[in-house]
């Protein structure tokens, strides 16, 4: 460990919470329908979406109407990207945007990819420069990283306008909120953030793949194509599907120190400024503070414990008879799987940014962090994405979290609980709790399965035995479940015995498992949440009087950090031990 | 429903349109305008000729021959490394080292008895080079970078301390003073990213170029 590496966890948390707060109060003015700075360029293409689209922006929706709209036009988005990923080598696709002439995969790996960028989780079971075209990249996998996003956004701001509005069950219209999301919110960052990654070194061009005559004469063969565009919005939109196959770890998608710690920041300034937009469209800014103060807790927390045992190198390192300290003019630690460039600070701090998120982005092998490294990633999973959490739906799931520790709380000191003035009941509280459950149980239900069956057991490395192997059992299905995306990626549904597309395919199970973990575990709580705000859309408010439990201060962060801690650890801990905790405690070698 | 089912047919058309189509060409042009070499991936040409990328690792390797033949193995050449050059780090692409076609991860796991000996191998590979010109070179004492893959296994950077110990070798085998060396590695040295973020690395390419520039080989 080092002093510059602690200063760079911590910079990044200062540098976030600063750029989060104005950003906050931006969206909030978006999301209420108030003049922002950028109405006078895209308030006329926001009215002409409206008429192409045939949308009346004022129709108010109920929860169910607004759900309605909202599985309608993700599964029109599914069927699309299906059918573009199964016909890319056909003969409508110009030369030049499939330049290595690509054949599509197989229907089972193509319904896992199709399903993955729908849901946001960007869960790769094929790698991008060996069977992607250019095309497929741009009209089908980056297409779905700006709505996959947009949809979690939306889903958070309909949550909150149930839980302000007083009168009538409306949530606003869909169509109004994602087309001003992607008007407002995600073209001018992600078309910032993809300009400066451009200059930084992230490419941008449409080769062929470049042949290289090597300093001593070997042949290189080198991918190229349209990378910042798909980059920028893969760590806006939380999204984190890498262009190429080892992600943010591969030099064109992230050259240098700087892009990293940048793309960190792309990765949560939204989820970060949300909280605070909560906070303003609730009229209870120290509430928003409050959960912020619970995500940035947990964050560090994670952070620290990462980058300690990372900085500590692992088992085989030592019985191979490497030395991990730090001297001059090396990084220590372990530095398997991840690159020079980053170091260690730079990839464990990554690598908690884009597992609190439902990002999922890499810039180093998750496989290859010790096992209490690892086991950092695994806990951020279950705690079901809530620190920060993924663009719209960190915010409300950790909404939901807060629900239940007011009902906790309210049954603490014994009176009906309260949230912002509004009193919850049986209803709420069931749907709350059943849309926290829900992803755990898919995630422990595919875990079951695949560990159980032969079938399973297929996709797991040769390399990875002992506890290893559950591991990365384990961390497929909640990573699929949770919608993340990250990966102990000698898992595989995909096997490519010659580095090509050509005579690839896929292990239907694991594909098929995964596709399904996805989606459930993406749209059950989407539809949960939705049914909350519903639920709470038009109760009455009352002032809070002296026995109201106040949820914006340090005992109600403390309360809600218990509540998650308590419920990921309750479900989850008895799995954790198998697989990256006995790692952790031992350095026996498997 | 009829409603919501038409707005999405309509809406995913023009998504696509705008957000598939008109986006990435837009940022696409912009880089290429505005930054034409890094939009290309910061090629190096020596001679005319396509030499490799600043940012993607190579390996600086010969063929291994056997009776006047290349050796090969399961297809792929077998390579030694090129004594007059800095080796960059272990990879393990398909197809042999630094396939920039086929990026991908070990994925050896930290309590596995496979990363041990990959490593172990890695260390014992790296002696052989460097303990000649390095004498008391001790596993103890290799830098992990030299012994560790990288996560994208392209990896265009080596560690400092690993750059001082290999400037041992090409000095001798070029027959330069260790200085003339030690000065170009401190040259091609970047340093950490915005002052304190990251690790220093020496790019190996770089350096390896200017090593031929002085000592005139060429390509």
């Amino acid at each position: 460990m080092t002093f510059l590496g602690w200063l760079t966890i911590i910079l990044f948390a200062g540098i976030l919470t600063a750029l989060a707060i104005p950003l906050g109060g931006y969206l909030a003015n978006v999301y209420n329908g108030k003049r922002v700075f950028l109405t006078p360029i895209f308030g006329g293409p926001e009215r002409f979406l409206y008429k192409v689209l045939r949308v009346d922006p004022k129709r108010e929706q109920d929860w169910k109407s607004y759900a309605k709209s909202l599985i309608i036009f993700s599964l029109a988005g599914w069927i699309l990207l299906y059918v573009i990923l199964r016909t890319q080598d056909a003969f409508f696709v110009p030369h030049s945007l499939n330049p290595l002439g690509f054949e599509s995969a197989p229907w089972n790996v193509t319904f896992n990819t199709a399903s993955s960028f729908m849901t946001n989780t960007n869960w790769q079971y094929y790698s991008g420069e060996t069977t992607m075209s250019y095309l497929s990249q741009m009209i089908g996998l980056t297409v779905q990283n700006w709505l996959s996003a947009g949809v979690g956004i939306v889903v958070a701001v309909a949550l909150i306008r149930g839980i302000v509005g007083r009168t009538g069950k409306s949530l606003g219209n869909f169509w109004q909120d994602l087309v001003r999301t992607i008007l407002y919110v995600l073209a001018p960052l992600s078309a910032l953030i993809a300009i400066v990654l451009v200059s930084q070194g992230v490419i941008a061009n449409f080769s062929n793949y470049l042949s290289v005559h090597t300093v001593t004469g070997l042949t290189q063969s080198i991918a190229m194509g349209p990378v910042a565009s798909q980059e920028a919005i893969k760590m806006l939109g939380t999204n984190g599907g890498g262009f190429f196959n080892t992600n943010s770890a591969h030099p064109f998608e992230n050259p240098t120190a700087f892009t990293n710690f940048f793309e960190m920041l792309a990765v949560l300034i939204i989820p970060a400024a949300l909280v605070f937009a909560y906070g303003r469209m609730t009229g209870n800014r120290r509430q928003g503070y409050a959960i912020y103060a619970t995500m940035m807790v947990m964050f560090l927390g994670a952070a620290a414990v990462a980058y300690i045992a990372e900085a500590h190198g692992s088992p085989a390192q030592h019985a191979a008879g490497l030395h991990t300290h730090v001297f001059a003019g090396s990084s220590g630690g372990n530095l398997e799987g991840k690159e020079q460039r980053f170091g260690i600070a730079g990839s464990a701090l990554f690598d908690v940014v884009t597992t609190v998120t439902s990002c999922g982005a890499v810039n180093s092998a998750i496989e290859s962090f010790t096992g209490i490294g690892g086991a950092v990633p695994f806990a951020n999973l279950s705690a079901s994405e809530v620190i920060f959490g993924g663009v719209g739906t960190g915010l409300y799931s950790i909404l939901l979290y807060v629900l239940l520790a007011v009902f906790i709380g309210g049954l603490m000191v014994g009176r009906t609980p309260e949230w912002l003035g509004k009193k919850l009941e049986a209803r709420e509280i069931k749907l709350a709790g059943l849309g926290i459950l829900i992803t755990p149980l898919a995630a422990l239900f595919c875990t079951a399965l695949a560990t159980a069956s032969h079938a399973g057991r297929e996709s797991i490395s040769k390399a990875a035995t002992g506890p290893q192997g559950f591991s990365e059992s384990f961390y497929a299905y909640l990573s699929q479940a949770n919608n993340n995306g990250s990966a102990f990626a000698g898992y595989t549904g995909f096997i490519q015995p010659n580095a090509g597309s050509v005579g690839s395919h896929g292990v239907t199970f694991a594909d098929l498992l995964g596709g399904f973990d996805m989606l459930f575990a993406r749209y059950a709580p989407i539809l949960f949440a939705l049914a909350v705000a519903g639920a709470l859309a038009g109760k009455r408010v009352t002032p809070a009087g002296l026995g109201t439990m106040r949820t914006d201060n340090a005992t109600f962060v403390v309360l809600l950090i218990g509540v998650i801690v308590l419920v990921g650890a309750l479900t989850f801990f008895p799995a954790l031990l198998l697989g990256p905790i006995v790692q952790g405690l031992t350095s026996h070698l498997y | 429903m009829r409603r919501d089912i038409l707005t999405s047919v309509i809406g995913i058309i023009v998504f696509t349109i705008l957000l598939g189509l008109v986006y990435p060409l837009l940022v696409t042009g912009i880089g290429q305008v505005t930054f034409p070499g890094n939009a290309n991936g910061q090629q190096i040409h020596v001679g005319g000729r396509l030499v490799g990328s600043k940012i993607i690792g190579q390996s600086f390797a010969d063929p291994k021959m056997k009776n006047g033949k290349v050796l090969e193995e399961k297809g792929v050449v077998v390579t030694e490394p090129d004594p007059r050059y800095f080796q960059t780090r272990p990879s393990a692409t398909e197809g042999g080292a630094y396939n920039a076609a086929a990026s991908t991860f070990s994925n050896l796991g930290p309590n596995s008895k496979a990363t041990e000996e990959a490593i172990a191998e890695h260390i014992k590979a790296y002696i052989e080079l460097e303990g000649p010109y390095n004498p008391g070179l001790t596993a103890a004492r290799v830098p992990v970078d030299a012994a560790n893959s990288s996560g994208s296994n392209l990896d265009p950077e080596i560690s400092p301390a690993n750059a001082r110990i290999q400037a041992h070798r090409v000095a001798a085998v070029r027959h330069l003073s260790l200085a003339t060396v030690d000065g170009l590695v401190s040259r091609y040295t970047d340093a950490r990213g915005i002052g304190f973020s990251g690790e220093p690395g020496v790019n190996a390419l770089e350096l390896n170029l200017a090593l031929d520039r002085l000592t005139g080989v060429t390509h």
